[in-house]
């Protein structure tokens, strides 16, 4: 090979790079003309459609771009006091009162709610089928366990589900782990892939009704044991990121995306999303009284701040 | 409406995951075939000299990372990039940046490696003739790495492949934002967790032609290479 053709490869080759990081490079720099929004969640928002349904009007309607990283309550707001959030949609009363309490989570806001359901295999081997009591099932499933006839599986990711799982073996004096219990299967992922697993397993587990029912179709070896107790009610809340830990993040946008959730034109969108002619999310940000019993008392004065927000 | 989502999604993922792994595999052979060439050159005479230590510990430094699990590139990076980190100012976490840089760190050792052994094995033989033929240090050196060009091609093929079936680095780095940093591996994960299976073995087919592809490429230039 001559001189020539050496450096003739060389200036194609180096061409050929400059021009591939160049097109990147632009291209982010036309993504950031518009604002990013970082919404941490829960799997079970994402996994029941409902994101996928609501973002894409809003970014419609105010040329936003919202990514949405998914993942548990915990590690949602993990992420946010990181500073790798603008803000949060999550579900864990316990773990939204500390990150707001930390000061690095503000304006905690109730946005809507859904229920858990205990789902299990159709035989019910631990007998639990119509008990409106979620303790006294849990109680069941522990004892059959035990004994080798039923299988548990927790999602064993900080989530929000998990944490609610958690306080229930709690209220038993419980604390099950797969390292003693070979019933308790600690799975470390998803609503979805949990549910997965249990219909594999013909396990019991506890589920969010929305991802329930966006999954049901699949799920033939299971169906709801127990529903309708007080503890299984499950209300999100939005938290905004204190911009005054994290600067840099875009409070502008996460406020902006905040107001629209809870307004009414957001909150009839969430009182329309429907799976299988079921409402999946019921909306509570401006009734006020359903949101004081879910665990949101101060939703008026927060809902006149975020009303009294101007962007 | 919903198979032209369909299909555009795909095509989406597609592309992203080809311009990530294409960008960190070109990158990373800019920097990992001249590394992997100077330390493939590299002859030390006497075995007992600093130098020739030195040698063996990078080498074997080397060969370590080649088999560096790609969860623990992304754990890195993460934390690199992560906003409270040292590199947070940057703004790159959950961007397909993030996600080149996680993939840079899996392919140039693989580059480097690859490169370094094909060089090695060639090195001696050519280079004493050229040089006894007269041949300056550069041109020997440059007559080495045309005879290794395919040793070469080689790692590049590798890297690549490594890095377009990635999936843990570029999950925790990229955080599998839809319609942003969605590749063809995290999509499959995704997809499959939503009981998506038609969009899921689609994904599946198309990283499996890739690979093929890539495949054919490689046993196309080996032959012709052979040949000559």
């Amino acid at each position: 090979m001559t001189m020539k053709e050496k450096s003739k490869i060389l200036i194609a080759t180096l061409t050929l790079a400059i021009a591939i990081v160049g097109a990147f490079a632009y291209e982010q720099h036309m993504r950031s003309q518009k604002s990013i929004i970082v919404l941490a969640t829960t799997t079970s928002t994402y996994d029941s459609g409902l994101l996928d349904y609501l973002m894409p009007i809003f970014q419609e309607k105010y040329n936003a771009e919202v990514h949405v990283i998914f993942v548990g309550t915990g590690q949602a707001i993990e992420a946010a006091k990181r500073g790798n959030a603008d803000l949060v949609l999550v579900h864990s009363r316990q773990l939204e009162l500390e990150f707001v309490n930390s000061t690095y989570g503000i304006h905690r806001v109730g946005v809507m709610y859904n229920d858990f359901v205990i789902i299990g295999p159709l035989n019910d081997p631990a007998g639990i089928g119509g008990l409106k009591n979620a303790t006294e099932a849990f109680r069941r499933i522990a004892e059959e366990g035990d004994k080798g006839n039923a299988k548990f599986i927790s999602r064993a990711d900080k989530s929000g589900t998990h944490i609610l799982e958690l306080s229930i073996w709690n209220m038993l004096g419980l604390a099950p782990s797969n390292k003693a219990q070979t019933w308790y299967i600690e799975a470390g992922a998803g609503m979805g892939a949990v549910l997965r697993m249990a219909n594999e397993k013909k396990a019991y587990t506890l589920t969010d009704r929305a991802t329930w029912l966006s999954f049901k179709s699949h799920l033939a070896n299971l169906r709801v044991h127990v529903e309708g107790d007080a503890v299984l009610l499950n209300p999100y809340a939005i938290i905004l990121v204190n911009p005054e830990k994290y600067p840099q993040r875009n409070y502008k946008g996460a406020l902006m995306l905040a107001k629209w959730m809870i307004s009414e034109e957001g909150q009839n969108l969430i009182a329309n999303f429907k799976k299988e002619g079921e409402a999946l999310f019921k909306p509570i940000a401006r009734n006020i009284e359903l949101a004081h019993m879910l665990g949101f008392p101060e939703q008026e004065k927060e809902l006149e701040w975020y009303d009294a927000q101007n962007l | 409406m919903y198979e032209n989502t369909f299909w555009e999604e795909i095509l989406n993922i597609t592309l992203l995951s080809l311009r990530v792994s294409g960008t960190s595999v070109l990158i990373g052979a800019l920097i990992g075939v001249p590394l992997g060439t100077l330390l493939g050159l590299r002859q030390f005479k006497g075995k007992r000299t600093v130098m020739h230590f030195v040698d063996v510990m990078l080498k074997s430094m080397i060969n370590t990372f080649m088999g560096l699990p790609p969860v623990v590139a992304g754990l890195v990076v993460y934390l690199l990039l992560t906003t409270s980190g040292p590199l947070g100012w940057l703004g790159l976490l959950y961007t397909p940046t993030a996600m080149i840089i996680t993939q840079l760190i899996i392919v140039i050792p693989i580059i480097i490696g690859v490169t370094m052994s094909a060089v090695g094995s060639i090195e001696k033989s050519i280079r004493e003739r050229a040089l006894s033929l007269g041949a300056t240090e550069a041109q020997a050196a440059w007559l080495v790495l045309r005879e290794a060009r395919m040793g070469i091609l080689t790692s590049i093929i590798a890297a690549f492949g490594a890095a377009i079936s990635e999936v843990g680095g570029i999950m925790i780095t990229g955080g599998n934002i839809r319609w942003w940093t969605r590749t063809l591996t995290t999509a499959i994960v995704i997809e499959t967790e939503l009981g998506n299976f038609k969009m899921a073995l689609t994904l599946g087919a198309i990283l499996l032609s890739i690979s093929f592809i890539i495949n054919l490429a490689l046993t196309i230039v080996q032959l012709k290479g052979a040949r000559k």
